[in-house]
């Protein structure tokens, strides 16, 4: 990681041999690749969502059909594509980027060895808790040491896990037969609909952890998402 | 990072230092190299948007089609899974019974086969009959396992001297329906002309006398009330939901 920590110093004539001044320090901590399977995927899993919720709004309910018992009407204006017909064209048109970015992604984090930088390992796990004191009992704040903290690693780790999830469960929905035994693992095509789902608001709980910590930590980390540069970052 | 050995390497490393000004357009091309995302603005622009989601719609199908297995079967269950007749939903586009005269029924036959004409059901009743509990999924979300029974598309494609290499079988319907199967499917040891469910002759309102049972498909493809079939090579009507925008595979 400290490879790629730079100085930024104030300008300086070249014949001088004075120290330059430092003004500020900035470290390279995300890749291009990184980068921009974020951004995609972040358009990508809107309109997976938004579609998602308009295809459940043809059968809002998890049970038979006969007696139908709605679960909750998601409202229209929270949808993507009109209606049922529509909503399948993003989904199934959507989701071949949502697949493509995700396997971009990983391939890169696996040959690049960057996925240490996300990973959550087994060597994460005693700063699990000065972590937590930290955020949610005022407790002071750990030592940085690499771009991610505990929880952090946690939390990306499993975001991407869920990634993977909501693939698999959305194959056994849209291919139960082909795909079968992916269907019977999650108990059926009746099933692997409600895990989908399930899927879906967990990765949104996720979304929603994310967004509240990328409005604390302020613009400096925002940026470094487009740029890839963070600025006087705290390690 | 160590200012010790910062102090030490910025001689000779002089990219560990830089000015404002150049940290700025290292930044700036890094942002820009995010341009690519901005293509996906094209799904905004209203007659784009069309076109592009067609085109996604198009590919899901070729995978679709390339993901199927015509020796792969869709789970089958034991009786006791089966939902009770009164449960099993009855979905149609138009109306629950278009009136078929049972009498005067018969199945139409033409295009790329042996022996085009009129079929009677007693026909496609003298084939073996095939009885299976599979579950028939709506693109709707919902599944109901059912129990039905028929003879094999496939025999009757035989009977009639089918040319299997055609590519598709059309079926029009006396509600005015109208579907589309690519032959692969067709094929399918589970696809069925069904004319039983629950063992019981198919009531009207599930598509009497004679439907498609296709296990390996989403329901709207099961087209209910045939009155004619053709093997083809060109679709002139793909299907009713397609038309209205539905993916034309919808291969489970």
């Amino acid at each position: 990681m400290n490879e790629a920590v730079i100085e930024i110093v104030e300008p300086q004539d070249k014949d001088t041999d004075a120290e330059p001044i430092v003004v500020a320090r900035a470290v390279y901590e995300h890749p291009f690749i990184v980068r921009l399977c974020h951004w995609i995927n972040t358009v990508a899993l809107f309109v997976m969502v938004g579609s998602g919720l308009q295809i459940f709004r043809a059968f809002p309910s998890f049970g038979a059909k006969i007696p139908q018992k709605d679960l909750l009407h998601w409202p229209k204006a929270f949808a993507i594509g009109g209606w049922l017909g529509g909503a399948l064209q993003w989904h199934l048109t959507f989701m071949w980027i949502y697949i493509g970015t995700g396997t971009l992604y990983f391939g890169y984090q696996l040959f690049s060895g960057n996925y240490r930088q996300v990973l959550f390992t087994h060597r994460d796990i005693p700063g699990v808790w000065p972590m937590v004191k930290h955020y949610f009992f005022f407790g002071p704040k750990p030592p940085l040491r690499e771009a991610y903290n505990p929880l952090q690693k946690q939390a990306y780790t499993s975001a991407i896990g869920l990634g993977v999830l909501s693939v698999l469960t959305g194959l056994a929905v849209w291919k139960p037969v082909q795909f079968s035994w992916l269907a019977w693992m999650m108990g059926g095509f009746h099933y692997a609909r409600i895990w989908h789902f399930a899927v879906m608001w967990a990765i949104l709980f996720f979304v929603l952890g994310h967004l509240v910590m990328v409005i604390l930590h302020g613009w400096n980390n925002f940026v470094s998402m487009l740029t890839g540069w963070k600025k006087d970052p705290e390690y | 990072m160590k200012n010790q050995s910062a102090k030490n390497n910025d001689r000779r490393i002089s990219d560990r230092r830089m000015e404002e000004k150049k940290f700025r357009g290292v930044t700036r091309r890094e942002l820009l190299k995010l341009t690519p995302v901005v293509a996906l603005g094209a799904f905004a622009i209203p007659g784009l948007q069309e076109r592009l989601l067609k085109k996604g719609l198009g590919f899901s199908d070729w995978a679709s089609a390339w993901l199927f297995r015509q020796d792969h079967f869709a789970p089958t269950f034991d009786d006791a899974d089966v939902a009770p007749f009164a449960k099993f939903p009855i979905n149609g586009y138009d109306v629950d019974d278009p009136g078929v005269d049972f009498d005067s029924w018969t199945l139409t036959v033409s295009g790329a086969v042996q022996k085009p004409g009129e079929y009677k059901l007693a026909q496609v009743q003298a084939l073996p009959r095939i009885r299976q509990n599979t579950r028939h999924i709506c693109v709707e979300g919902w599944d109901v396992i059912g129990r039905f029974g028929g003879a094999r598309l496939s025999d009757f494609l035989n009977m009639v001297g089918a040319d299997t290499t055609a590519r598709f079988i059309t079926v029009n319907c006396a509600d005015d329906y109208y579907e589309s199967l690519d032959m692969a499917t067709a094929l399918h040891p589970q696809s069925l002309l069904c004319y039983e469910m629950y063992d019981q002759s198919l009531s009207r309102e599930h598509g009497a006398p004679l439907r498609l049972q296709i296990p390996t498909k989403v329901g709207y493809k099961q087209a209910k009330y045939l009155t004619e079939l053709k093997v083809t090579n060109v679709l002139e009507k793909v299907g009713y939901w397609e038309d209205q925008g539905y993916s034309w595979f919808y291969g489970l």
